[in-house]
Order: structure tokens, then sequence, then C-alpha cells
């Protein structure tokens, strides 16, 4: 009977102990839903207002009045041209630099991984002051060109990194086999290397790409001309300006601004998970 | 060195000398690009810091060495002051305690429930963390505005509407930067929870542990390296955070949510004081430094 009597509260606290995360984690998706929840929807609303409500009237004008306009046009083809270029060097650096990092005994291997580390872990606005008195002074300002360089080398530390890891994680015993079948270094890194790479070699680029395509800080400070300046920094103009706004237009502005960084983290978790994977062509 | 020759096969091995000029060609692309625009930017803010530099004004065209005199400013720069108090308040609630504790308190109620259900909470949470600095910028704008969905529905329940980002811009600014950046500690603790044996757990059951015991005595003394690396991270991220701030508010309203990188850019680039400004950065440069280290410290890394 005692026993019977006990079991009852245990069996509402169990309940309450299995109920109560699912209404709190509810609630926190709800908070966290809400500011992101009202871009999608002004973006569809021709009449959007700066509070969340359902379009009257579901319309893609938003959308085609901003893919129309060919100042938003080169503004996303600055942010593609900054994000596209510097994720290539860096891919090409930085794959190129952890070869010999992973297979050769070297010996300031250990100060410069140490140097990389450190340097991953730098905040890049610190020196966004002494960068721009560089560039003024080699007369570098205001250039694409420099741009990319610049975003390349804030990159690189933590792209060599992770590159070497990669690289570590690619049995030595298949390049071997190609030595001894006569290729040579380079074809070995073309043909054996670089394809066992590339979801390193993606992770890498896709971190990059994802990086300077979000960056505002330093296009903000190293670009002056309006049509240099890529789409992160034209979004703040339109909203910084504090002109009369049409948010339904930037809101859609702003969703395909966001569009390729979440495409490329949906793509990019794909090969994050396969890229420790190789280990069977250890046991062969 | 032997044991590394000798892995190689005799007929390709490549003598020792061509093998350290081959390592020195791949790696020159990347030497060269972090020696010019990370580490000579990096040096010369150690020189700059100590120079009158401006950009208008009698010194624009003959810049001098100060000495301390920048350092010696700061001090009596009420300005300064504030924006290193400012700096401090937004890294502990939005950093230290913000997105560590709801990126926990999220990933420890999301360990073990319903799959789909974890999946759609992850993704909205990400969702904030995917979306560049100046979306979030301006999502948050939007929601904070006068007319936005957080006065709407204050006014909905019967309220006088809020100017959030007047009245309480340094709450504003954290909030906007925890709902940008708890992603990443749900992430990193998601990992780590996931690695918490589960028999621990049940044995401590068993022996009569309540939950909150368990929490306390068990899953966070368990995952306390994560917390700790995960805490110099976040600060790490935090202590450069600019376009967020800078966006939402400016500085403003005064210098109300003035961090020291807002104040380093008005310096530099506002008032055009090159050198002053390089002094500021050069504080922020040598806080990232003493965390870095730290960081490095921390991992314990193996190379």
């Amino acid at each position: 009977m005692s026993s019977n009597v006990r079991k009852r509260p245990r069996m509402n606290r169990f309940m309450v102990g299995r109920v109560l995360p699912y209404i709190i984690l509810s609630f926190i998706a709800l908070l966290f839903l809400l500011p992101m929840l009202w871009l999608v929807l002004a973006s569809f609303d021709g009449a959007a207002t700066l509070a969340l409500k359902v379009p009257d009237e579901v319309t893609l004008s938003n959308y085609t009045s901003t893919l129309a306009s060919s100042d938003n046009q080169r503004s996303f083809g600055n942010g593609l041209l900054l994000a596209l270029g510097q994720a290539l060097l860096v891919v090409a650096a930085a794959g190129l630099a952890s070869y010999p990092l992973s297979r050769y005994q070297l010996r300031y291997k250990r100060p410069f991984m140490y140097v990389i580390l450190f340097a991953t872990g730098l905040p890049i606005t610190a020196v966004m002051v002494p960068v721009y008195q560089f560039f003024l002074y080699m007369q570098i300002q205001d250039s694409l060109f420099f741009t990319i360089l610049f975003l390349a080398a804030s990159a690189l530390p933590y792209s060599i990194w992770m590159m070497k890891n990669f690289m570590d994680s690619v049995p030595l015993e298949l390049e071997e086999a190609a030595w001894v079948d006569g290729a040579s270094i380079w074809t070995t890194l073309r043909l054996v290397v670089a394809p066992l790479m590339l979801p390193g070699i993606f992770t890498v680029g896709i971190f990059a790409f994802a990086g300077s395509w979000g960056n505002f800080l330093v296009p903000f400070i190293l670009l002056q001309s309006p049509q240099k300046l890529p789409a992160a920094v034209t979004i703040y103009q339109y909203f910084g300006q504090n002109g009369i706004v049409q948010y339904g237009k930037l809101a859609a502005f702003s969703i395909i601004y966001t569009i390729p960084a979440v495409a490329l983290y949906v793509f990019g978790q794909r090969f994050m998970s396969q890229g420790f994977s190789f280990g069977g062509a250890n046991k062969g | 060195m032997e044991a590394i020759n000798s892995r190689f096969p005799k007929a390709k091995r490549k003598g020792n000398g061509s093998e350290q000029w081959r390592a020195a060609l791949f790696l020159s692309p990347s030497w060269l690009l972090l020696l010019l625009f990370f580490f000579v930017p990096a040096v010369l803010t150690f020189y700059f810091a100590f120079t009158n530099m401006a950009l208008t004004g009698a010194a624009a065209a003959n810049t001098q060495f100060v000495g301390f005199q920048n350092f010696t400013n700061m001090f009596q720069d009420a300005t300064f002051r504030t924006s290193v108090g400012n700096t401090i308040v937004f890294l502990i609630f939005s950093a230290v305690v913000g997105q560590q504790v709801m990126g926990f308190l999220i990933a420890f109620l999301m360990n073990g429930r319903n799959r789909v259900f974890r999946s759609v909470v992850g993704s909205i949470v990400i969702s904030g963390w995917v979306a560049p600095e100046v979306v979030c910028a301006f999502v948050w704008f939007a929601f904070l505005n006068d007319t936005g969905t957080a006065n709407a529905f204050i006014q909905g329940i019967g309220f006088e509407p809020i100017a959030w980002l007047y009245t309480f811009p340094m709450v504003s600014v954290i909030v906007a930067n925890v709902w940008h950046g708890t992603a990443f500690s749900m992430m990193v603790f998601q990992a780590a929870l996931g690695d918490v044996p589960k028999e621990v757990e049940e044995a401590a059951m068993i022996d009569g542990a309540s939950a909150w015991q368990r929490l306390i005595r068990i899953t966070i003394p368990m995952i306390s390296g994560s917390v700790v690396t995960n805490m110099v991270l976040v600060t790490l991220q935090t202590l450069g955070s600019f376009t967020l701030i800078y966006a939402l508010t400016g500085g403003g309203p005064g210098n109300a949510t003035e961090t020291l990188p807002i104040y380093m850019y008005h310096q530099a680039f506002v008032n055009y004081q090159l050198g002053y400004g390089t002094a500021i950065s050069l504080v922020l440069l040598l806080i990232g430094i003493v965390a870095s280290l730290l960081y490095m410290k921390l991992l314990k890394v193996k190379l």
C-alpha cells in the first residue's frame, strides 16, 4: 500500500522532468526565431513595417526589384569577387604549406605552428588601424586586389592549421605506393594527395569564403569607392543612413545576402563529418 | 631523422637538402602573405602607437615620435575609461555569461531529446549564428525599433512602447550578441556532453543523486575542459566584436555602448588621430595576446 502512495508523486516528477525541457526549449527557440522570422516575412511583404506581421499579400516584388538594381548586382558581385578570390588564394597557399608541415622534418616546424596557432586567436579588429596606415603608405588602399590579399592573410592561420590536420590524416602509405610506381612528387600531389584532401580543401575553402563574404569591417576600412563596396557594406549604408528605408526591399537584400552563408554551412557540414574518415586506407 | 627517412623507399628518397628546399618553396606563398599583411601591421602597431600620426592638422604633415604620450593621454581620457568599462561589461554579460550559459542550457536540455525536435531547435539557434553580422544588426535594429516587434508585443499586452536602443543600449547590444553567438557555445557543449559516458550518470542515479546533483557534481566537472576552452575562444571573438555594435548603435547614445574597438575606430577614422587610435588598438592587441597565449596553453597541443 505505502509503496503505491509513494509511487504517484514520483511518476509526476518523472513526467515533469520529461516535459519541462521541451517547454523551456520551445520557449527559447521561439525567442531565437522571432527576430529572424520578421526578416523572412518582411521580405515577401510589399508593405513591410518593422513589426512582425504576416503579409497581406505575398509578393516576390522585393526580390525582383532588389536583383534588378544594377547597384545591388555590383555590390553582390564585389562581395563574390572578394570572397571567391580570397578562398582560392587561401586554399592554394594553405594547401601547399600543409604538405611540408605534415610530411617533412623541419627545424622550424614547431615554432611555425605555434606562431600560426597564436595568430589564430588574435582579433583582426586590433590590427585594422595599422593595416590601414600601411595600405595608405603603400598607396594600395581602395583596391579590391589588395583587400583580397589582406583577407587571405587574415584567414591563413586557421586555414593552415586545419589543412595540416587534414593532411596528417591522409595516410603516407598511398603516396609511397605511388612513388614506388615511379610517380614524381608533383604527380603524386596532384593525383593521389589532392583527391584525398578534397574534404579538407572544401572545408577550408568554405570557412574562408563564408568568413570574407560576411566580413564588414575589412572592406569598410580598406575600400572607399562606392562602386567597389561589397554587399556587407551596402546593407549597412541602406539602414545606417537613416533615410526613408523600404524595409521589405532591405529584408529581401539581406536574405539574398544570407543565403550563400547558409548554403555553405549546410554543404560544409557534410565535409566536416567526413573529414577524418580515411583511416581505412591505413590497414591495407 | 633516420626513422623518417627509412619510411621512404630508397629509390625515391629525396636528399634532405632538396626536401628543405621544397618545404621552403611550398611555404613561401603563406610566409609572404602572413609577413606582409599580418605580422608587419602587428609590428607597426607597436611603432605607430608611439607617434602622433594624424590624417589632418599639423601632425599629418609632420609625424613625430611622442613616446608614451598617447598612453598618458589615455589614462586621463574619460571616454577611454568608459570604453574599457563598456568592453568589460560587454565581455562578461555577452560572452562569458550570456553565450556560455545559454549555450550550455540549450545543449544540456537537448541531450537525449527527440531527434526531430532537437534538429529544429538547433537549426533555429544556428540560423542566428550563420547569418552575417550586418544582417544580425539589421534584424535587431528592426526588432528593437520604436515600431518594431518587441514594442508591438509590449503594446499588445497593454504597456507603453520603449525606445530600447536609447533606454537600454548596452542590454540591447548584449542580447543581440548573445542571439548571434550562442550557437557556437551550444555546438561545443553538445559535442562535450555527447562524450560524457552514460554509465557514470546512471551509476549516480542509482546511488540516488538528484538531477541537480548529477549536473553540478558529475556533468559540469566532466566537461570543464570544454567550458574553459570555449570561454577563451568566445572571449577572443567578442573582444574584437565591432560590426554588430557599430551597425546597431554606433557606440551611442552618447558613448553608452562605446567599446574599445568602436572607440579605436572613432579616434582613428572619425577624429583622424591615427596614432592615438593605434595606441588603443595596441591595448586591444595586448589583451588578445594574453587570451591567445592562454588558449594555446589550455589546448596543450602536441606538435
